[in-house]
């Protein structure tokens, strides 16, 4: 049961093989088998997930149908859900349980999913490997001495690891895709403005977007036909008409499926020189799936994103001085952590956050708060906001040439567990084919595309605004032709 | 101090910025009630209270606001305007900042005209921005410790700032008045001052008669106009005694304490906040389409200034009458529709009737002149009755008060079926006048006598007797007339 796609799972239960609070009992079981070990959820509360499973059978006998209806899924811990123990991965709300329900827990309950669980991350999304998450690292199914990514690293590892059918992530600047690559899943950035941010707890507000991690570009269209949608609590919603993401996925399949696809493959990820920046293992996997594209009739066209290698500065210019205005809320007055003791009001609120917030966080807030101090402004963030639309720009003339551009996801596999957690820039670094992405705007998906050394590799697809159903369709037909994404981890298996 | 002079060689230079809270049900940026005097935090909701992960939408009523405001001061609306944050720590900003604009107002520019004895300055205004107020801290009951209520959080405020234009007290006070009756003239502000819906900061700078700027302070939350005109005729004072010691200004943040009358410093530039202000990712641009500041504009209510210019053109009132029956929207409505109801002859009694009758009553009893009892209709009604010589003006003062007191119905006719139902109509038929003379004169000989040796009082009592008899009906100047030529 555990190896099925969300599809066959949502078959299995309309033809009543099984019932959801079955299926729900069988990952709740795995989950307290394995998850000490891999530590992939913060929260599980069985008789919540169970009560929803219930109510899920009930409305199937009901005669309700759905795609989703007693499929349960695992939630990051970044989403508020009602009654539900909502972390973000810190100290500062280690014991907050939230009034409220996110938009994407809503529709998720509306499609009668079940929440397995909220998913383990990094504090407050600012991490590329998990380990900066109060609630301690997660282990990578494929070897528990590595990272899984992050910020999703919970979510990547609970589907790698077969503890969820699927989950949802967030992605700032490649939390979704990276921890994709990393456990060998299919993730899903949307365009910014496809899903709602209400209720999903902010780090950088103009960049982060939630998606769908499943073991398939099918489950993923799945996942975002629900989560997807214009929503009036959130401005920067997109109001367009409602999408089935799945409909280019079902046509038969053809012995050139994508003739007539061009593929942008940029010379900042595919130059003589500039390969050098990838695991050259990586960076075959990468080749030999352009190869098998071009097999399916896919012709390639270089592209050129000049100011791409601007990404990363302009980055940690921008999302940390969002966060370090984001984060400010939690000041210990009104929920969350208060320091035990305190003398004054100033006091208070230093004990509170120095208590509260871990060391990557502070890093963050003390970066964004001086990328907006008076006098440097000019100098840092109005730059990275001409970067930023330099970027845009790039991208808009590629997509003159092309359809959808390729490359890594990553420029590694997974690394060890403690390897770069002394050294911030390195792990800035892990983002550097991803961030390019957040900046415009685009959306941009993981596939995974074989193993080097054993472990998963990804490779990046990125498409043009609201390109979702196309991108799927492009993954789902590289999915058709080749097994990589149904690979998984030798451990684990019982 | 005298307005607009240099006070024993110096010259006063004071800007103001107002937060008006906006007259909108709800939030600025959350679905919340805006209603005054709910218990402590009943109206705060996800949003206002900052939780993780809520998001601010905005309000469209405070745009609408904001255009109205723009359109009123003859500014430009600012087709792209930005939300900024405003990030500093306090307990009563949830989220740890403040949504405000900060580089691209809505409003830009524009101007207002106060009065300053009898000519009129033109006060130029910077910009008018939308903004969302903090919740307030108590202090009291709560022993050693601060209670927060967040019912305020996210009220809807148009701060408006003034160029220093203002050269006294008496200016500052003035454009106060003036601003404060035009936001409540075009319905965005309730304008309480009580309950801190007008709230105004003056920036106070003293300077040598065509010198250069001097350092200023700024004199935070005056919430009455006299308070205003008091905290900064201490602070010019200091400042010129500080000054002319040989000290000089620290550039600061002030509180007034009317108990003592004196300004002290809550802040000095030194530990000024670095507010970090950047653009509300949050929140898109606020872009305004040209068609709805059209719109608005159609359903602008003629404005202050063009309304008394046409009171003065129309009704042929005085400048003074003009302002006065122009000081709100209200006021300016009742007479209007008075004057439609007595007639433009009537203009003038009318206005009389107004300032004086009405705006006396109104007062006593503490009620807005749109509530008054009395319509405007019906006191048209009833002063055209006086205006065709139906009733005298001392009669209409006792139909009024019938009429206040509910006689009469509540239809447009109400003084003429007092009228009718009492027999007030004026008796105007001489013969029937003259007769009741006749007879007043017979019953009162010691008086004629008196008037005959030469004293007048007693010709005003037996006008006295001779209206008594008629019970106040016959025509004052008709008895007046017979009387004196019978006794002639």
């Amino acid at each position: 049961m555990i190896e099925r796609s969300l599809k066959s799972l949502a078959q299995g239960l309309a033809k009543g093989e099984f019932s959801s609070v079955e299926l729900t009992q069988a990952y709740l079981e795995r989950i307290a088998r394995h998850n000490p070990e891999i530590n992939a959820f913060i929260t599980v509360d069985p008789d919540k997930s169970l009560a929803q499973a219930k109510a899920a059978d009930l409305r199937r006998a009901r005669g309700e149908a759905g795609p989703l209806l007693g499929i349960p899924l695992a939630q990051k811990d970044i989403f508020c859900a009602q009654g539900w123990r909502t972390t973000c991965g810190s100290r500062m709300l280690e014991n907050f349980v939230s009034p409220y329900d996110a938009t994407v827990i809503e529709r998720f309950d509306a499609a009668g999913a079940v929440n397995l669980g909220k998913t383990n991350m990094d504090e407050f999304a600012m991490g590329s490997s998990n380990e900066t998450s109060y609630f301690g690292a997660v282990k990578n199914p494929w070897d528990p001495a590595r990272v899984p990514g992050g910020s999703s690293g919970g979510s990547a590892a609970a589907v790698a690891a077969r503890l969820a059918p699927a989950a949802t992530g967030t992605d700032t600047g490649g939390s979704i895709r990276q921890p994709a690559a990393l456990c060998g899943l299919t993730g899903l950035k949307p365009t910014y403005g496809v899903v709602s941010r209400w209720g999903m707890i902010a780090f950088a507000s103009s960049l982060d977007q939630a998606g769908p991690m499943a073991r398939s570009a099918e489950d993923c269209a799945l996942l975002l036909n629900a989560m997807a949608g214009f929503d009036t609590r959130d401005s920067t919603s997109v109001e367009r008409p409602a999408e089935d993401y799945t409909r280019l996925l079902a046509a038969d399949a053809p012995a050139k499926p994508l003739a007539g696809l061009k593929i942008g493959l940029p010379r900042e990820f595919f130059g003589e020189a500039e390969r050098a920046g990838c695991d050259a293992a990586v960076m075959a996997r990468v080749d030999e799936a352009i190869a098998a594209y071009r097999a399916l009739g896919a012709e390639t066209v270089e592209v050129s994103l000049p100011a791409m290698q601007l990404s990363v500065p302009a980055y940690y210019v921008i999302a940390p001085a969002e966060a370090s205005s984001n984060l400010s809320r939690f000041d210990g007055v009104r929920y969350g952590h208060r320091a035990p003791e305190y003398s004054d009001l100033d006091d208070m609120y230093s004990k509170t956050r120095a208590q509260g917030f871990g060391a990557e966080v502070k890093r963050r807030i003390l970066i964004g708060t001086y990328v907006l101090s008076h006098g440097y402004y000019d100098a840092y963030y109005r730059q990275a906001q001409r970067i930023r639309r330099l970027i845009a720009d790039d991208f808009a003339r590629a997509f003159k040439e092309c359809d959808v551009i390729m490359g890594p996801t990553s420029p590694g596999t997974a690394f060890r567990i403690g390897e770069k957690a002394a050294d911030p820039v390195q792990m800035y670094l892990s983002d550097i084919y991803t961030i390019a992405v957040n900046l415009a705007g685009l959306p941009g998906m993981s596939v995974p595309c074989g193993l080097a050394n054993g472990l998963p590799t990804g490779l990046q697809l990125i498409g043009n605004y609201f390109g979702e159903a196309r991108l799927l369709d492009v993954a789902h037909r590289y999915q058709r032709a080749t097994d990589w994404h149904l690979q998984r981890p030798t451990a684990l298996a019982d | 101090m005298k307005h607009g002079e240099v006070s024993s060689g110096w010259e006063v230079v004071i800007g103001i910025e107002t937060h008006a809270q906006l007259a909108t049900q709800s939030k600025i940026f959350s679905g919340a009630a805006t209603a005054f005097g709910a218990a402590p935090n009943v109206q705060a909701c996800a949003v206002d209270l900052a939780l993780p992960g809520v998001l601010p939408v905005l309000n469209r009523g405070a745009v609408e606001c904001a255009i109205r405001f723009g359109l009123a001061v003859g500014a430009e609306v600012a087709e792209r305007s930005v939300f900024a944050r405003k990030n500093y720590f306090y307990p009563d900003l949830p989220k740890g900042y403040q949504i405000s604009q900060f580089e691209a107002p809505v409003v830009i520019g524009g101007q207002l005209a106060i009065q300053v004895g009898d000519s009129e300055k033109i006060i130029r205004l910077t910009r008018a921005h939308l903004e969302e107020d903090a919740g307030k801290s108590l202090h009291e009951d709560f022993q050693g410790q601060s209670g927060i209520d967040l019912n305020r959080a996210g009220t809807p405020l148009l701060e408006i700032v003034s160029e220093p234009d203002l050269r006294s007290s008496a200016e500052a006070v003035a454009y106060a008045r003036a601003l404060h009756a035009l936001v409540r003239w075009i319905g965005i502000c309730d304008g309480n001052m009580q309950e801190g819906s007008f709230r105004c900061d003056a920036n106070v700078s003293v300077r040598r008669p065509g010198g250069p700027l001097g350092t200023r302070r700024e004199i935070k939350n005056l919430n009455s106009f006299r308070f205003m005109q008091q905290a900064i005729d201490y602070e010019v004072r200091w400042q010129i005694e500080t000054l002319e010691d040989g000290g000089r200004i620290q550039q600061a943040t002030v509180l007034f304490d009317p108990d003592s009358g004196e300004t002290r410093s809550m802040r000095s530039k030194e530990d000024a906040h670095d507010y970090r202000y950047f653009p509300d990712p949050d929140l898109l641009p606020l872009v305004i389409a040209r068609d709805w500041v059209e719109r608005t504009r159609a359903q602008l209510p003629e404005l202050p200034v063009a309304k008394r210019a046409r009171f003065v053109a129309e009704f042929g009132l005085s400048d003074y009458d003009a302002t006065a029956l122009t000081a709100s929207l209200e006021i300016a409505n009742y007479y209007e529709a008075a004057v439609q109801a007595a007639g433009v002859a009537s203009a003038k009694p009318c206005a009389n009737w107004v300032m004086v009758d009405l705006a006396a009553r109104v007062n006593r009893e503490g009620i807005d002149f749109g509530d008054a009892p009395v319509s405007a209709a019906q006191l048209g009604r009833l002063l055209a009755r006086v205006a065709d010589n139906t009733i005298s003006n001392n009669i209409a003062k006792k139909i009024f008060d019938a009429i206040w007191a509910g006689e009469g119905g509540t239809g447009e006719d109400a003084a003429d079926r007092i009228i009718a139902a009492q027999g007030l109509k004026q008796i105007t038929d001489t013969g029937a006048i003259e007769a009741l003379i006749d007879e007043v004169l017979a019953n009162n000989a010691a008086m004629v006598a008196e008037f005959r040796a030469g004293k007048e009082k007693a010709f005003n009592a037996l006008v006295g007797q001779a209206m008594k008899a008629t019970k106040g009906k016959a025509n004052p100047q008709q008895v007046n007339q017979l009387l004196r030529s019978k006794l002639g």
